[in-house]
């Protein structure tokens, strides 16, 4: 696949915090973004990209891709969907 | 007070002998976990009036109350029932059936076990064995109601189907998956199904729903967990219907039945004549043939 670079409008990270926090704060990050606006956020390899991907899934925002960082981290790009 | 007591009678209605004579801890009937409010509450009174004030919660979800005098035990019977709360049993014969909260309540649940242990209860509650035989059901991988512990025990999982027009490559499922059972190649996933172990991890966390995952019984044979520990073993596939789920525990059971002597648990059954027997009957009615 060809390596299409995704547009963000905010980051995060998230390497810096444990389960559940890691997802508390991507929560709060995507709360504070406008509907369609799309957040990257770096999280540790394991439990947090076990988790957080289906998390954020589970809130019903739309998850656009989780790239490999090669440093032990992965970020994920989420667009936002605000509840209907 | 001038008859004999047959404990081993009273025994059998979930009344249990107190170190205090003329005192027994009474077990009530839970099916999953569940209780009314309703139940709680006639519970509730009926610990007041005529036990101590407290009950114990037991370690398969049941619920005892102690300090229930022998004398009154009819009394308190029709007090609990009242509330419809109908006792318990102990000794040899099949016992609560435990479960998680399951697909209709937990977002990791891949079956509905509330229901499955209530259907369980109905098909084999009480029956008379050669020793107790316990039933669990837990609705996935994560195992919180430790189904491997249990005679019978079963564990909802997913059987997978991958859609690939579907999937736009995101690699949240190779991630999510904690089997190593998914890979990327040329911008599609591969699934090794020797490694998949049916978690649904992956149908769970794909965005795109790509996977889709068709519940099913994941059933273990033979363990126990008290004097002496052992885990139980898959003897038959994943199993995506009640009937031939129904199929393979009536088949477990009467194998039980046949075989054990008196006092035997079914492990020690299996370990005394080798698992082949079991595995060979419980095979067939996965396949569905009458014997």
């Amino acid at each position: 696949m060809a390596e299409n670079e995704i547009l963000f409008d905010e980051e995060i990270d998230i390497t810096d915090v444990v389960c559940p926090v890691t997802f508390v704060k991507a929560k709060v990050a995507l709360e504070e973004l406008d509907d369609g606006q799309v957040i990257a956020v770096r999280m540790n390899d394991g439990e947090p990209v076990q988790n957080v991907p289906r998390s954020i899934k589970e809130e019903g925002h739309q998850i656009l891709k989780l790239a490999d960082n090669e440093d032990g981290t992965y970020t994920l790009y989420v667009r936002k969907v605000e509840e209907a | 007070m001038a008859d004999e007591i047959n404990y081993a009678e009273l025994k059998k209605g979930g009344f249990m002998k107190q170190k205090q004579k003329g005192f027994g801890s009474l077990r009530l009937k839970v099916i999953g976990g569940n209780l009314t409010a309703e139940n709680i509450k006639v519970i509730s009174e009926v610990a007041e009036k005529y036990g101590r004030g407290y009950v114990h919660m037991t370690s398969r979800q049941g619920v005892e109350i102690p300090f229930i005098n022998v004398e009154q035990l009819a009394e308190v019977k029709e007090a609990l029932a009242k509330g419809g709360v109908q006792t318990g049993v102990c000794g040899p014969r099949v016992r609560t059936v435990t479960a998680c909260q399951g697909s209709e309540i937990c977002p990791s649940g891949c079956i509905d076990t509330y229901t499955l242990a209530k259907e369980l209860d109905e098909r084999y509650f009480g029956r008379e064995l050669p020793h107790k035989f316990k039933f669990g059901v837990t609705g996935c991988q994560n195992n919180c109601l430790k189904a491997e512990e249990n005679d019978v025990g079963i564990k909802g999982g997913l059987s997978l189907e991958y859609k690939d027009d579907l999937c736009f490559s995101c690699g949240v499922c190779i991630k999510a998956c904690r089997t190593g059972a998914l890979s990327l190649v040329d911008g599609k996933v591969i699934l090794d199904s020797s490694k998949c172990n049916n978690c649904g991890r992956c149908v769970k966390s794909c965005p795109a729903n790509a996977w889709i995952g068709t519940p099913g019984y994941i059933v273990s044979f033979g363990g126990t967990f008290g004097n002496f520990i052992y885990q139980g073993e898959e003897l038959v596939p994943i199993i995506e219907d009640k009937e031939t789920l129904f199929r393979v525990t009536d088949a477990a059971i009467e194998y039980f039945e046949e075989n054990a002597k008196p006092g035997e648990r079914f492990r020690k059954t299996i370990e005394r004549l080798g698992a082949d027997g079991l595995k060979e009957k419980v095979r067939k009615a996965y396949e569905g043939g009458e014997e």
